[in-house]
C-alpha cells in the first residue's frame, strides 16, 4: 500500500536521509528507531508530504504523494506530530474536530460531529471535550491529537513519538489504541519512537535508521539483537524473550569501564 | 453519545448568538453617536434626517456625523480584523497592526502622499502610498520570520524595530517642514476622525471590505495554523500561499483602516483578545465578532472624545491610548489561564 523507494533528503547542505526504502501492508505497524538525529521525524515529514525529497518516490496505493491535491492526501495519510496547538484557548472536541478539515467545506456535517464525538468516547476523552486543550495533561492531550488523526480516517497513520512525554499507563493505551485500530481497522502505521522495548512488543516491522541510513529492517527478533543495538546506539544490552517479543534490558554506555554507581560515589570525593 | 455533539451544537449556537447580539449593539452605539454632538439634533429630528428633508439638522447628519460614524466603524472593523489575521497567521497572540509595525509604514506612506503633494493628492495617492509601505514591512517581517526561523518575540522585535524607523522618518519630516506640513503630520498622530468625506470613505471601504470575505473563507486555515505548520499542511491547508496572501490582504485592510484618519491604537491587539475570550478561537465567528467589536470599540472612543470635553473634541487616537491602556493591563492581571 505504501511504498518508498530509494529516498534522499538533505537540508541546507547537509544529508540527512540517505537511500531509504520500504513497503508497508495495510494493517501492518512499522516501528522507526535510530538515536537522536538519525532522520526519524525528517523520514516521517517526507512521507506525509511536508518535506519534499532531493531524489526517491513516496507512493500511497501507487499514487505519487507529491503529485496529489493536498486534501486528497490528507484523505490518505495522517500525520501526528509531537506537539499541539498552543496559545490560543481550542476546546478539546474543535482540535479533534481540526482533523475532519479535508472532508469540511464550511459547516461541520451531522457525520463529522458523529466522528468526533465518537472517537472521544472510544477514547475514554468524553468527559474532557469542551474543556480547553491546553488545561489537559501530556497523556491527555496525546490522546487528543491522536484522536485528530484517527478522525481523518486515512488508510495511513505516521506518528513522531506518540508516547513521548507519557506515563506507563497513557503509554500501553495509547500503543494498544494504535495496534487495535490497525487490526481491526486495516489502518497501516508507522511510527517513530525512542522507546525500542515499546516498538518491539508493538510493531510488526521495524527499521533501524543510522546517520539517516537503513541500517536494518526486519521484524523484531532480527533487528533488536545485541550487536545491532551496540553498533546504533553504542549500548550494551542483554536481550531476553518474553511473551514472544525481544526484551531489552540495557546495561551500560559503550567505553565506559566502571560501573555507574561507583561512578557517582567516586565524583563525590 | 449525541450528547458531546448537541453539547458542541449548543455552543455553536451561543456563538451566533452573540454575534447577533453584537451587530445589535453595534447599531445602539452608532445611533447615539449620530445623535450626540454640540448641535443638539435629537432623537427625532436624526431619525427624519436620516431618512430625508432638508436644513440645518439634515446637513448636520449626512455632511459631518454619518461620515464620521461610517469611518469610526469601518476603522475599528477593519483594525480588528488585521489584528485577528495577523495573530492567526504569525500564531502570535501579540501581533496587531502597530506592534508588527505595519500601521505605522501605513501611516508614513500616508503622510508622505499628503506631504509631498502639496495639496494636490487625492484619496487614491495617499491610500495608494499607505498600502505600499504596509506592504514594505509586512514582507519585511515575513522574510525575517523565514529566514531565522523567528520566534514571535523575534517578530515583534522587529515589528518595533520598523515602527521606529517610521516614527523617525515622520519626525525627520517635521523637523524639515513647514508649519501647515507639521500640523497635519502631528494631527494625523493623534487619529481623527474628522476629516474625512464621502470620497475617503469609498476607498477605505472598499479596501476593508473587499479582502473580509476573503479572509473569512479562509478560518478553518487559520484555525488549523493554530496546531503547527505540519500538522496544518497535513491536513491539506497550503500554508505557504495562506500566509502571503493572508499578511497582503491585511495589510491593504490595515492601510485601509488608517490612511486617512491617522494612529488609532490598540484596536487591532485588544479586539481579538476581547472576542477570544468570549467567543474562542473558531475563526468562523473570531473574525466577524472581532470586526464588531472593534467598531463598538472606536465609535465608543469617539463618542467619549465629543462629549468629555464638549464642545472640543479630543483625538481618537488619544482617547483610544487611554482606554486601552488600562484595559489591557486589566486583561493581564485577569487571565486565569496560561496564554491568550
Amino acid at each position: 500500500m505504501l511504498r518508498i523507494k530509494g529516498l534522499f533528503f538533505s537540508y541546507k547542505k547537509t544529508e540527512v536521509l540517505a537511500d531509504i526504502g520500504l513497503k508497508l501492508r495495510k494493517g501492518e505497524v512499522l516501528g522507526i528507531v535510530g538515536p537522536n538525529g538519525a532522520g526519524k521525524t525528517t523520514l516521517l515529514r517526507c512521507i506525509a508530504g511536508i518535506s519534499k525529497p532531493e531524489k526517491g518516490s513516496v507512493l500511497i496505493d501507487d499514487r505519487d504523494v507529491f503529485g496529489m491535491r493536498r486534501t486528497d492526501l490528507a484523505k490518505r495519510i495522517g500525520y501526528v506530530p509531537q506537539t499541539g496547538p498552543s496559545k490560543f484557548p481550542v476546546t478539546v472536541f474543535e482540535t479533534v474536530l481540526m482533523g475532519r478539515r479535508p472532508y469540511i467545506s464550511w459547516r461541520p456535517s451531522e457525520n463529522d460531529l458523529k466522528v468526533v464525538a465518537d472517537l472521544l468516547r472510544s477514547m475514554d476523552l468524553a468527559d474532557m471535550a469542551l474543556r480547553y486543550f491546553d488545561q489537559l495533561s501530556g497523556g491527555q492531550k496525546q490522546k487528543v491529537l491522536l484522536a485528530k488523526a484517527f478522525a481523518q480516517e486515512t488508510d495511513c497513520l505516521l506518528l513522531d513519538e506518540p508516547t513521548g512525554n507519557l506515563d506507563l499507563r497513557h503509554q500501553m493505551e495509547v500503543m494498544e489504541m494504535i495496534s487495535t485500530m490497525a487490526k481491526e481497522k486495516g489502518i497501516a502505521a508507522i511510527l517513530a519512537m525512542h522507546d525500542l522495548n515499546l516498538t518491539s512488543r508493538f510493531a510488526d516491522t521495524i527499521l533501524m535508521l543510522n546517520n539517516g541510513r537503513t541500517f536494518c529492517i526486519g521484524a523484531p527478533d532480527q533487528v533488536m539483537t545485541r550487536e545491532n543495538i551496540t553498533s546504533v546506539y553504542g549500548v550494551e544490552t542483554e536481550i531476553n524473550t518474553s511473551n514472544g517479543y525481544p526484551y531489552i534490558l540495557p546495561i551500560r554506555p559503550v567505553g565506559q569501564t566502571v560501573d555507574s554507581g561507583q561512578r557517582a560515589v567516586d565524583s563525590k570525593k | 453519545m449525541e450528547d458531546i455533539s448537541k453539547q458542541f451544537k449548543g455552543l455553536t449556537r451561543r456563538k451566533l448568538t452573540f454575534l447577533v447580539l453584537l451587530v445589535a449593539g453595534l447599531f445602539c452605539v452608532a445611533f447615539v453617536a449620530l445623535t450626540l454632538g454640540p448641535a443638539s439634533v435629537g432623537f427625532k429630528g436624526s431619525f427624519e434626517a436620516l431618512l430625508g428633508g432638508s436644513g440645518t439638522a439634515h446637513a448636520i447628519i449626512w455632511k459631518l456625523r454619518l461620515p464620521r460614524m461610517v469611518m469610526a466603524i469601518l476603522a475599528g472593523s477593519g483594525l480588528a480584523l488585521a489584528g485577528t489575521v495577523f495573530q492567526a497567521i504569525l500564531r502570535n497572540p501579540l501581533a496587531s497592526p502597530y506592534t508588527l509595525g505595519i500601521a505605522s509604514s501605513a501611516g508614513f506612506g500616508a503622510v508622505t502622499a499628503i506631504v509631498f503633494s502639496a495639496g494636490f493628492c487625492s484619496e487614491y495617492h495617499i491610500a495608494g502610498s499607505a498600502f505600499i509601505f504596509a506592504l514594505i514591512s509586512s514582507f519585511f517581517i515575513l522574510g525575517i520570520a523565514k529566514l531565522k526561523s523567528a520566534t514571535p518575540e523575534t517578530m515583534i522585535l522587529a515589528g518595533i524595530a520598523i515602527m521606529f524607523f517610521f516614527s523617525s522618518l515622520s519626525s525627520l519630516f517635521q523637523y524639515m517642514g513647514t508649519m501647515e506640513e507639521v500640523q497635519e503630520i502631528v494631527f494625523w498622530f493623534f487619529g481623527s476622525l474628522s476629516k474625512v468625506g464621502w470620497g475617503e470613505i469609498s476607498m477605505a471601504g472598499a479596501m476593508i471590505l473587499l479582502p473580509a470575505p476573503i479572509l473569512l473563507k479562509w478560518s478553518w486555515d487559520f484555525n488549523l495554523l493554530a496546531g503547527g505548520d505540519d500538522s496544518a499542511k497535513a491536513l491539506g491547508v497550503n500554508v505557504e500561499s495562506i500566509r502571503r496572501y493572508g499578511i497582503v490582504l491585511a495589510s491593504l485592510v490595515t492601510a485601509g483602516a488608517i490612511c486617512f484618519t491617522g494612529v488609532i491604537g490598540f484596536v487591532g491587539l485588544v479586539s481579538p483578545h476581547i472576542t477570544r475570550m468570549v467567543i474562542g478561537s473558531d475563526h468562523r465567528f473570531l473574525l466577524p465578532s472581532s470586526m464588531l467589536i472593534g467598531a463598538i470599540l472606536v465609535l465608543s472612543a469617539d463618542i467619549v472624545g465629543r462629549t468629555l470635553w464638549a464642545p472640543q473634541v479630543i483625538p481618537i487616537g488619544i482617547v483610544t491610548s487611554f482606554i486601552g491602556v488600562p484595559f489591557f493591563l486589566y486583561l493581564l492581571m485577569k487571565r486565569q489561564r496560561d496564554y491568550w
